[in-house]
């Protein structure tokens, strides 16, 4: 096995004057020859200021490596001249982002793009440098390179974006690649190709990858060895089935603990009445250019008292078109939607207010979702205040609601910005519930977490839909984490509604090839995940 | 609130344009202690220069003191801006506030109103509206603020527009706010920055715009106004430089010092931006 990169004590600090702050705090790790090295942390944990440090890309002015080595073919990289950089990056390293439309110009043709690259490195002239690209193209298996490279980044879909990013740092034939979460903002089922595709690769090139992501299922799926981060430092480093089954740090443990498991199959509830029937529900937008997408085509479905429904699919399903709907914020083209047999359609803004408390929101992004200027406990306190509360006592009862979703104590009076991103997450659930709400409409309540808080904010869900005989329809574009708190699973294609069942249905015996397809291509489903006991879920946030 | 006063302490200019207002305004209040005659009182003998028999910064054509005159007119320009921003910072926000959060055809409405202002020459808009409506301190400040309200209403209107769909804004009409509330209560203090920084700025075009009609003689005629002064003496120019050279350097230090207060409450308020200038 042949040691192609080594790190050896790296310290990244702010820079600022007075006393140093590492970020990275002297960690080591080394990449082989001919392996997928995982890079395993939560946000914060250093795993992509590490990356870019070994790119040479550490933001100037803000970071910089104030000790530590970075060994790569006899050279210490820590050392380097920014002009040395530019010849070894590229030619050496290869570098995929997160967000693909924006590692792309916008304005340029995408085979332009990748000639570019082979412009500046190589000597090659201009008929060579495009058979190479197409060469490229179809080493990262594009459709029709010959029509595509001559296309605009917006013509192409996610998946293909990243295959031409992909393209474009595989174009000098580096010695290592590093892929910063390169699948975080793919769907699920185009982040099973990807994976395969970067796995193919690496084994056909030869190569060293660094894949840095959050995602134990991703890890589970393509790596070889594991190095796990927190909090800048090294905890846990070993083989992929060592780390996965065998992990012996507490914080890699609970990690693990921490990954949505397959559903085990709830009792069956007894049947209710339904709280809300939403039945044949069209929504058409119509975009510039005359274009129409069909958000929500014939939808029908019912929510049960006290149920929790998820609702599944990829990006453009029409899911959060369905929630929106629901609490009124998008109007439907036609259909009906009754919550106790009050119809909700067509009602003017005026009739709607009488029915907002009855149905409350969770949003998705934790720092957006919140007035920065207002006191948290105003935030909650505020519906019952327009509906006529006393407001001593509104806010008085947003107190217990915060004391009971876990920020008791004095954090009613703090601002946003002094929280975490899940405890914030629980602001906007006391907030949901300061109402009283019939039913929850979580629109990707958990998505911008990270794992650990993740489970710990739908335990919080979970306990308190049986605490208030409450129905929440949980959208997500997560299957796993779906199954994990519902009892019926709605899956959703381009508009329409594909599947419903219960949750262990949906997973074990999908009736719908589209819904096969999700269910394949969940990450790491081959690695039975160990079972730990209880006590490594330590509550924390 | 603290962090906001150390990142304007950082901005030295922003500190000197504070204490020069300062001083503006201090000279302002002391204006009829410190020259107790009347500013049109002619007190000594016409096309005296500078420091000679008695006045600071010599007589006008008539013998009236330039020095009294910058003084009494610190107080009328300064209160003529002052309450002209008000008015067209008021009206801004207002209309774009409803603009923006209504949309539709409330906002098609505002908007061609905006577009029309904007397509006349704000200027010679001014000039008109005071010479139909005969020069007074009231025609004056209306027809100021009557031009200088459109660029702040279009500022508003588009924070509104994005701050909308922002998901606090959506979680506030969830838990059932009215409109009133959720404009006032949410909407507004988070776009109140660039209102500040712009409101800074426009007190000192305010006073560019006032100095220019009374330039014109179009000023209020019983009010001494720093351009006042100078349009009175603009043909002795060459004769007696003192007349027109004082008060516009009233106006230069004044304006540049709003001006510089508005970029350091720029900075201020957008740290990273400002951090980033400073790379």
């Amino acid at each position: 096995m042949t040691v192609l990169l080594e790190i050896r004590d790296l310290v990244v600090s702010v820079v600022q004057d007075g006393p140093d702050m590492p970020v990275v705090k002297g960690i080591s790790y080394t990449v082989n020859k001919n392996e997928i090295l995982c890079v395993v942390g939560e946000s914060g944990s250093g795993k992509s200021v590490t990356a870019h440090a070994l790119m040479g890309l550490l933001p100037e002015g803000e970071l910089r490596i104030s000790s530590g080595e970075i060994r790569y073919r006899d050279r210490n990289l820590a050392e380097l001249t920014p002009k040395e950089w530019t010849n070894l990056r590229g030619k050496s390293f290869g570098m995929v982002f997160q967000e693909p439309m924006t590692a792309l110009n916008p304005i340029m043709r995408i085979g332009r793009q990748v000639d570019e690259v082979l412009e500046r490195h190589t000597d090659l002239d201009a008929s060579a440098r495009r058979a190479r690209v197409l060469e490229l193209f179809r080493d990262v298996l594009l459709p029709d390179p010959e029509r595509l490279i001559d296309s605009y980044p917006f013509q192409l879909s996610g998946g293909q974006r990243q295959r031409v990013v992909i393209a474009m740092a595989l174009a000098l034939e580096p010695d290592i690649l590093i892929a910063d979460e390169p699948t975080t903002a793919l769907d699920v089922t185009t982040q099973a190709q990807i994976l395969t595709l970067i796995k193919d690769i690496q084994s056909r090139m030869g190569i060293g990858v660094i894949f840095i992501t959050h995602d134990f299922g991703v890890v589970a799926e393509i790596a070889d060895r594991i190095v796990v981060m927190r909090h800048g430092e090294v905890v846990e480093l070993g083989t992929a089935d060592d780390v996965l089954n065998r992990p012996s740090h507490p914080y890699t443990r609970k990690l693990i603990a921490s990954v949505p498991h397959l559903p085990e199959g709830k009792a069956v509830a007894a049947p209710t009445q339904p709280l809300m029937v939403v039945s044949k529900l069209m929504k058409t937008f119509g975009l510039d250019g005359g274009r129409r997408v069909v958000a929500l085509n014939d939808i029908s479905l019912n929510i049960e008292q006290g149920e929790t429904l998820g609702l599944v699919g990829e990006s453009g399903s029409g899911k959060s078109t369905l929630g929106r709907t629901l609490i009124g914020l998008i109007h439907p083209d036609s259909g009906s939607v009754r919550i106790e047999g009050q119809e909700l359609v067509g009602l003017s803004s005026r009739d709607w207010r009488q029915h907002r408390k009855q149905i409350q929101m969770v949003f998705q992004d934790p720092y957006a979702s919140l007035n920065p200027r207002h006191k948290i406990v105003e935030a909650v306190a505020q519906g019952p205040i327009a509906f006529g509360e006393n407001r001593a006592k509104a806010l008085k009862d947003a107190r217990d609601l915060l004391e009971l979703v876990g920020l008791g104590g004095d954090s009613g009076d703090r601002y946003p910005h002094q929280f975490s991103g899940g405890q914030r997450q629980r602001v906007g659930i006391a907030r949901a519930l300061a109402l009283k709400p019939r039913l929850l409409i979580a629109d990707e309540a958990v998505s911008a977490l990270d794992v650990s808080i993740q489970a710990q904010v739908l335990d919080l869900l979970k306990q308190i839909s049986g605490q208030f005989d409450l129905s929440v329809l949980f959208i997500t574009h997560d299957l796993r984490v779906a199954a994990q708190i519902c009892d019926r699973i709605a899956v959703m294609r381009q508009g329409e509604l594909v599947e419903l069942a219960r949750a262990s249905d949906v997973f074990y015996r999908p009736q719908h090839e589209y819904t096969r397809r999700l269910i394949d291509s969940i990450p790491g489903k081959q690695w039975s995940k160990p079972d730990f006991a209880e006590d490594v879920l330590v509550q924390e946030i | 609130m603290m962090n906001f006063f150390h990142a304007f302490r950082r901005n030295k200019g922003g500190l000197v344009g504070l204490v020069v207002i300062g001083l503006v305004i201090l000279l302002a209040l002391i204006a009829s202690w410190i020259y107790p005659d009347s500013p049109w009182d002619t007190i000594n003998a016409p096309y005296l220069p500078p420091m000679e028999e008695g006045a600071l910064l010599g007589t006008d054509t008539l013998g009236r003191d330039i020095a009294s005159g910058i003084a009494h007119g610190a107080r009328i320009t300064l209160m003529l801006a002052a309450v002209s921003t008000a008015v067209s910072v008021i009206v801004g926000i207002t209309l774009g506030a409803i603009a923006g959060f209504y949309g539709g055809k409330v906002d098609q409405v505002v908007g061609g109103v905006i577009e029309l202002f904007q397509t006349i020459p704000s200027f010679f808009l001014a000039v008109v509206l005071v010479a139909i409506l005969t020069p007074s301190i009231g025609t004056v400040i209306s027809a100021i603020a009557l031009v200088s309200w459109p660029p702040l209403a279009r500022l508003v209107r588009a924070e509104f527009m994005s701050m909308k769909h922002r998901e606090f804004v959506q979680a506030a009409m969830l838990s059932g706010q009215s409109n009133a509330r959720i404009i006032l209560t949410q909407i507004l203090p988070n776009s109140l920055s660039p209102v500040i920084v712009s409101g800074s700025l426009m007190v000192a075009s305010a006073i560019l715009l006032e100095s220019a009609l009374s330039f014109l003689g179009l000023g209020d005629p019983n009010a001494m106004t720093w351009g006042y002064i100078i349009g009175a003496s603009r043909s002795v120019l060459r004769d007696a430089w003192w007349m027109s050279v004082f008060p516009g350097v009233a106006i230069l230090i004044t304006v540049l010092a709003l001006n510089l207060i508005g970029e350091a409450l720029n900075d201020a308020l957008n740290p990273k931006l400002a951090r980033k200038r400073s790379h």
